[in-house]
């Protein structure tokens, strides 16, 4: 995967995808700020939404105990799982255990993260996803480019012709007369889907929120896809990363507050679904939890980044950035894209580790909308500024980069009044060649340089740069003895 | 009370009719202020970049400069909410307290005449049709609401126009606008056709960094709009006209 400016000039080229993307992101924009908008105490919320997480995270080995015992008292098995491949081994061994060869999914961030539809296939197993959107990244051979709306980069016309084209191989074949309809797209993908949760034997789910004391996963969705996966099959796993934890009932009241607001802009998600273990006769008769780690102890190491683990993954912060905006999901190179994606991954995988998730840090104009919109609060700039820092460090001893060697420079510069002063002379000098050369004239009458080679050309390659003064302030308060 | 202006780099450099501007402004509404001279930056290039070692001697620089004020007033947002968030990430970093103690002391321009002087009408006169651009340091760091919109409005002979998606970043971003130059541009092409779309003859708006983005596309696109510093208009009078 290259680097985020690379990547994104793809994107940035693309103006459908722009198109698909500005229109999406400010509708969703609008209805989150309608709903929001109509709570008083939306500030107390997000404080206490907050609040809760920290404590929790605080205390996180005691709550995972907790809600370990309590899963098991009611009759699921709980795994632990370091990193990707544990846990889908786990999932693996699970299925090969009950001889199955397919599995129905409810979209969850955990399993993307791990791969866990690729980890499967590799053994014999395939995963159908069951939520709409994932269907359509699925059925497309595609990636999914936001957290809430994975298909957000696809319009309907686009949408149509993937289920035209690709239903049939895979089970039931989309209708011939199918139209770009959203009723008829939905009706033709819940039709194909209905096969498919009525034969599986198995389910994987992830988790919103995990109850420690009762021991109860929690899933808020939309379509009703997840309670379909959660209730028909036999067996049923659970991926749930470990910081998804809430310690009580009470504490789960805030989030449905604060997640479909914050989210679909909805007051309350369609479908809210919870589980606890096993109950004979009813259900699923077998229950797995695998609690994944995958960094997630890394993250919460770092004193200042471990706030992203208070996410709730409502992609709020998506839906607001105007990088996200133009750049799409697929820049970031992770099923975590937009500003929770740019801290998330380096906090989950370390700085330094390759030259993709060093760019991440680096993919914002630190504009700060993330923060606003957060439901949780997590202050996206400062953990932004944090892992820049970090990055930097992690290079400091080899050969320099020029940008750190420019840094170094102009930190000299300006640590010192009189080396500035003196920089500001020649800076002054070239100003007045500038002023005799310089093509353009700003309105107002100010010179400007039309055209500068590299590095200057980054931004005179779609910027006029006004031509420096012939005097800086600091020598006109001088000249004129103000001081 | 003892008010020192911090002109910032950039305007030093570049833009010293700005810094100008805020003596003249000041001296108008009776506050004598100081330029210490040994003042430079903030060191928010260097912060926002992750160099951080690099960033405290600046700050060092900083506190010296500024340390026997009451009040720092600056035309940037931006380096006001570098100096009050900051500085304590750098202090931090150097083992060094004092360094986070001028922060606090640092306001916006339109922070301190209004919250400070307690004036909203500073008895200027500009006679264009403008619009504003409210920089996103402005609005999320520092919060300053809408404390320019109540001193545009009070300059005589002004026409201030709204802006559409006026709280959306230009993107400019310091080094992000050369580190993701293609994506900074494409959301200050965004920003430059909402300006445009206004028929303004000026786009005003509180840090001259944003305006260096914004201003550059806009003269590159030949579109005859002028930017211009919120200081320089509430500066003007009717003897300027």
């Amino acid at each position: 995967m290259p680097a985020f400016p690379a990547a994104a000039r793809e994107a940035l080229a693309d103006s459908q995808l722009r198109r698909n993307l500005a229109h999406a992101t400010s509708t969703i924009r609008a209805k989150r700020a309608a709903v929001v908008g109509e709570v008083d105490e939306w500030e107390e919320l997000r404080l206490a939404g907050a609040a809760i997480k920290d404590n929790t995270l605080r205390h996180l080995d005691e709550h995972l105990l907790t809600l370990e015992a309590a899963l098991q008292s009611r009759g699921a098995t709980v795994h632990w799982a370091r990193d990707a491949t544990e846990a889908c081994d786990i999932v693996a061994r699970i299925a090969h255990g009950h001889g199955v060869g397919e599995v129905v999914k409810v979209k969850s961030m955990a399993t993307q993260e791990i791969g866990l539809n690729e980890a499967l296939a590799a053994q014999g197993i395939t995963a159908w996803e069951t939520d709409l959107a994932e269907l359509i990244v699925q059925l497309g051979d595609d990636l999914p480019s936001h957290i809430l709306v994975p298909a957000i980069h696809r319009n309907r016309a686009e949408i149509r012709e993937i289920f035209r084209r690709e239903m049939a191989a895979v089970g039931r074949p989309a209708p011939a007369d199918l139209t770009d309809d959203p009723a008829e797209l939905a009706g033709a993908a819940r039709l194909h889907l209905r096969e498919k949760f009525l034969r599986a034997r198995m389910a994987v789910s992830g988790a919103n929120f995990a109850v420690a004391d009762t021991g109860t996963l929690v899933v808020v969705e939309s379509e009703g896809n997840g309670r379909m996966c959660l209730t028909l099959p036999e067996v049923l796993v659970s991926v749930v990363g470990i910081e998804k934890i809430v310690p009580t009932w009470s504490d789960l009241d805030v989030f449905l507050q604060l997640l479909p607001r914050s989210g679909t802009g909805e007051r309350m998600n369609p479908y809210t679904s919870t589980w606890s273990g096993i109950t004979p006769g009813d259900g699923p008769q077998e229950m797995h939890v695998v609690l994944l780690d995958n960094g997630r102890t890394r993250a919460l190491a770092d004193e200042v980044g471990r706030q992203a683990l208070r996410c709730i993954r409502c992609s709020a912060c998506l839906n607001v950035c105007p990088v996200y905006e133009r750049t799409g999901g697929h820049a970031y190179g992770s099923v975590y894209p937009g500003p929770i994606g740019a801290i998330l991954n380096p906090l989950l995988k370390g700085v330094g580790v390759d030259e993709q998730t060093d760019s991440l840090p680096y993919a914002s104009s630190l504009c700060g909308a993330c923060f606003e919109a957060c439901p949780v609060r997590i202050d996206i700039p400062e953990v932004l500024v944090h892992l820049r820092s970090q990055v930097v460090d992690a290079h400091r001893g080899g050969a320099p980069k020029p940008e750190a060697v420019a840094m170094k420079s102009a930190a000299w510069v300006l640590s010192d009044e009189r080396r500035l002063t003196l920089a500001e002379r020649g800076m002054g000098a070239a100003g007045k060649a500038l002023n005799r050369f310089g093509r353009a004239v700003l309105p107002g009458g100010r010179r400007a340089v039309r055209r500068l080679p590299w590095p200057a050309s980054l931004w005179t390659g779609a910027r006029d740069l006004p031509a420096p003064p012939p005097e800086s302030f600091r020598a006109w308060w001088r000249r004129t003895g103000r001081r | 009370m003892k008010v020192a202006v911090l002109v910032t780099c950039i305007n030093d450099t570049m833009f010293p009719d700005t810094g100008k501007a805020v003596f003249r402004l000041l001296r108008r509404l009776g506050v004598e202020a100081d330029f210490p001279e040994a003042q430079t930056c903030c060191g928010q290039p260097m912060v926002n970049t992750g160099y951080l070692d690099e960033a405290v001697p600046v700050v060092r620089a900083f506190t010296d400069a500024f340390a026997g004020y009451d009040y720092i007033v600056t035309p940037s947002g931006s380096c006001a909410g570098s100096a009050r968030h900051q500085h304590r990430m750098v202090a931090r970093r150097a083992g060094e307290p004092r360094l986070a103690e001028t922060g606090p002391k640092t306001y916006e321009l339109s922070e301190f005449l209004v919250d400070v002087l307690g004036v909203t009408d500073v008895g200027a006169y500009f006679p264009h049709r403008v619009t504003y651009h409210p920089t996103c340091h402005s609005l999320r760091m520092l919060g300053v609401g809408d404390k320019p919109l109540q001193l545009l409005r009070n300059v005589r002979g002004l026409d201030l126009v709204e802006l559409p998606a006026a709280e959306e970043c230009c993107g400019f971003g310091g080094t992000f606008a050369v580190k993701n130059a293609e994506t900074s541009t494409a959301m200050g092409a965004d920003k430059a056709r909402h300006v445009r779309d206004t028929d303004a003859e000026v786009l005003v708006a509180g840090d001259n960094s944003c305006l260096l983005h914004i201003g550059g596309l806009l003269s590159r696109e030949r579109s005859g709009v002028r930017v211009l510093h919120l200081a320089d208009v509430l500066a003007s009078t009717e003897e300027d006209a």
